[in-house]
């Protein structure tokens, strides 16, 4: 088994209205129902927006802070869900279940699994 | 067939010979060894070790009974060498990392050991079909499912297929590096998809091929050795999945085209090196055995009745090659094939060809308000055909206009030579008709 992460890249701007986010937060809740009733759910994140963020760079031995996300962009990682799943065909076919529900962007990486140098 | 060369403890093989069998079962060699030990690399690496081996073997004392059955016995044996001595290194490199702490890698060797199949000289299983699939995963960038379907499938060398795709060697060795690890690293799976992805999965490999062909047929450039190779390379790509999927009609559609398409290569070009169009071209050169085997497929597709895009386009190259003379072109049925091809797989290029048969069927004018339409910025072929459609219109400086710009718009000399040939005809018969 191999871990992938599904990675949801928003649009930066407001958040949806209630009416148009509920139904689909309730899509999400039952593909991940259906990813833990497979036994493929790992862990899921949500993440607050880039306004929210503060990056820390050392430089020269001093860290220093600035606010806002790393990379300013019209798109910005929203959340995230990690599965454990036989191979990368069947997390494309849960990352196409998601992209399909959410209409978002949607990435799908595998985790570094420790096992290639 | 003399008794030496009969004879198995006889003469050895000729470098053709070896040669031959090269190209039919590297692929078939490479796709078993990939799935014996899991790892593309060791794979290639065990396998080119077999061919080594078998060259002075073969060369003294001729072929085995079944060379495919040999190489891959040899070559799963250099593979398990491999990895035995892999292992050793491997020993101290985990007592090493087990001092700081981390977990052991895995063993891969287990797999090899539960596989007894491929005796020397029975049935070698063919994991071909697995192999393609792949090559050719949506999850690859188009560029590298080409160069991983020729490398591994085709067994050319990266310089071969750099060359044929006029790349940098380097450029290429790349593209299939990063290609190979993305297929370990993201856990591509090897095998054939399923029921529900498999007509998406399938178009992606019969683009693949498609697109294999089309850089061969292509007289745009480069070396025309190479550039037949290709075309030879696709067409028997085109053959091995018609065997291994033959309930697919697409497949067989594909097959169809190519041969149907290849069969006029050689009266494509004139002995000058100039560009002959279809209806200027000397029929009697068209390869006659390719045209028979294409009919015959496209005549078994007509028969399942699942038509794709494949299969049309091979069966409005099965009525112009049908006509023993252009002027006996049924120009109505390729009109209806263009007008099913709209429907099932709609384009710009689509678009343009079927404008061409509206000419033939319903006159030039009628084409020139289709080509109005269409939109394909930089494309040669779109003025070109304009301009013949301006020509034959009577509107000469108009077509001279068009002409001009398909020729500064291709990029092949041969296209360009042929283009301003035609744009200098034009206006020397306006002087003359002026004159």
């Amino acid at each position: 088994m191999k871990q992938y992460a599904i990675c949801a890249y928003q649009p930066d701007g407001p958040v949806p209205l209630p009416e148009v986010l509920g139904p689909i937060m309730e899509k999400v809740g039952g593909w991940r129902a259906r990813l833990q009733s497979a036994g493929a759910w790992v862990f899921t994140a949500g993440l607050e927006p880039p306004a929210t963020a503060t990056v820390l760079r050392v430089t020269d031995g001093e860290v220093s802070m600035t606010d806002g996300p790393f990379a300013e962009g019209k798109e910005y990682l929203g959340g995230f869900t990690i599965i454990d799943v036989a191979d990368l065909d069947e997390a494309l076919r849960w990352g196409t279940e998601f992209a399909e529900i959410t209409g978002l962007p949607t990435e799908v990486r595998p985790l570094y699994d420790g096992s290639t140098a | 067939m003399t008794e030496a060369q009969a004879g198995s403890g006889g003469a050895g093989a000729s470098a053709g010979e070896i040669e031959g069998i090269y190209r039919q079962e590297y692929g078939r060699a490479v796709a078993v060894l990939v799935r014996v030990f899991g790892d593309i690399d060791l794979a290639e690496d065990a396998v080119q070790d077999a061919f080594a081996a078998a060259l002075p073997r073969w060369r003294a004392s001729g072929l085995p009974p079944s060379p495919a059955g040999w190489l891959i016995t040899t070559a799963r044996n250099k593979g398990i060498d491999h990895l035995r001595r892999e292992r050793l290194r491997q020993e101290k490199y985990v007592q090493a990392i087990l001092l700081a702490g981390q977990a052991a890698p895995q063993q891969a060797e287990s797999a090899v050991h539960n596989d007894t199949d491929a005796e020397p000289g029975a049935d070698v299983p063919d994991d071909r079909l697995r192999l393609m699939f792949t090559c050719c995963h949506p999850a690859l960038a188009d560029t590298a499912r080409v160069a991983l379907t020729l490398r591994l499938l085709g067994g050319l060398t990266t310089a071969e297929i750099a060359r044929a795709f006029l790349v940098p060697e380097a450029t290429m060795a790349q593209r299939i590096v990063r290609a190979k690890a993305k297929i370990r690293d993201a856990g591509i799976p090897y095998q054939v998809p399923g029921a529900a992805d498999l007509p998406e999965r399938l178009a992606a490999v019969l683009a693949a091929i498609y697109l294999i062909f089309n850089e061969g047929y292509a007289a745009s450039s480069g070396d025309e050795l190479i550039r037949t190779g290709l075309c030879a390379e696709a067409i028997r790509l085109g053959r091995l999945l018609a065997a291994l999927m033959p309930a697919e009609p697409e497949v067989a559609g594909l097959l169809a085209l190519m041969l149907l398409t290849d069969a006029r290569r050689a009266s494509r070009v004139s002995p000058d090196g100039d560009l002959v169009l279809l209806a200027d071209q000397d029929r009697g050169r068209w390869n006659t055995e390719q045209i028979a085997e294409g009919h015959e497929l496209v005549r078994a597709c007509l028969r399942r009745n699942q038509p794709g895009r494949y299969q049309i386009q091979a069966a409005i190259n099965a009525v112009h090659t049908d006509a023993a003379t252009a002027a006996q072109t049924d120009w109505r049925q390729i009109l209806q094939l263009y007008d099913q091809l709209m429907v099932i797989a709609p384009s710009q290029v689509v678009a343009l060809n079927r404008a061409v048969a509206v000419a033939e069927v319903h006159g030039p004018a009628a084409a020139l308000a289709i080509t109005d339409e269409i939109r394909l910025d930089g494309y040669y072929l779109l003025p070109a055909i304009r301009a013949d459609l301006l020509a034959r219109l009577g509107r000469t400086a108009d077509a001279a206009a068009a002409f001009a710009t398909a020729a500064q718009l291709t990029q092949s000399s041969a296209q360009r030579r042929f283009l301003e040939l035609r744009r200098a005809r034009l206006t020397a018969a306006d002087d003359v008709g002026a004159g």
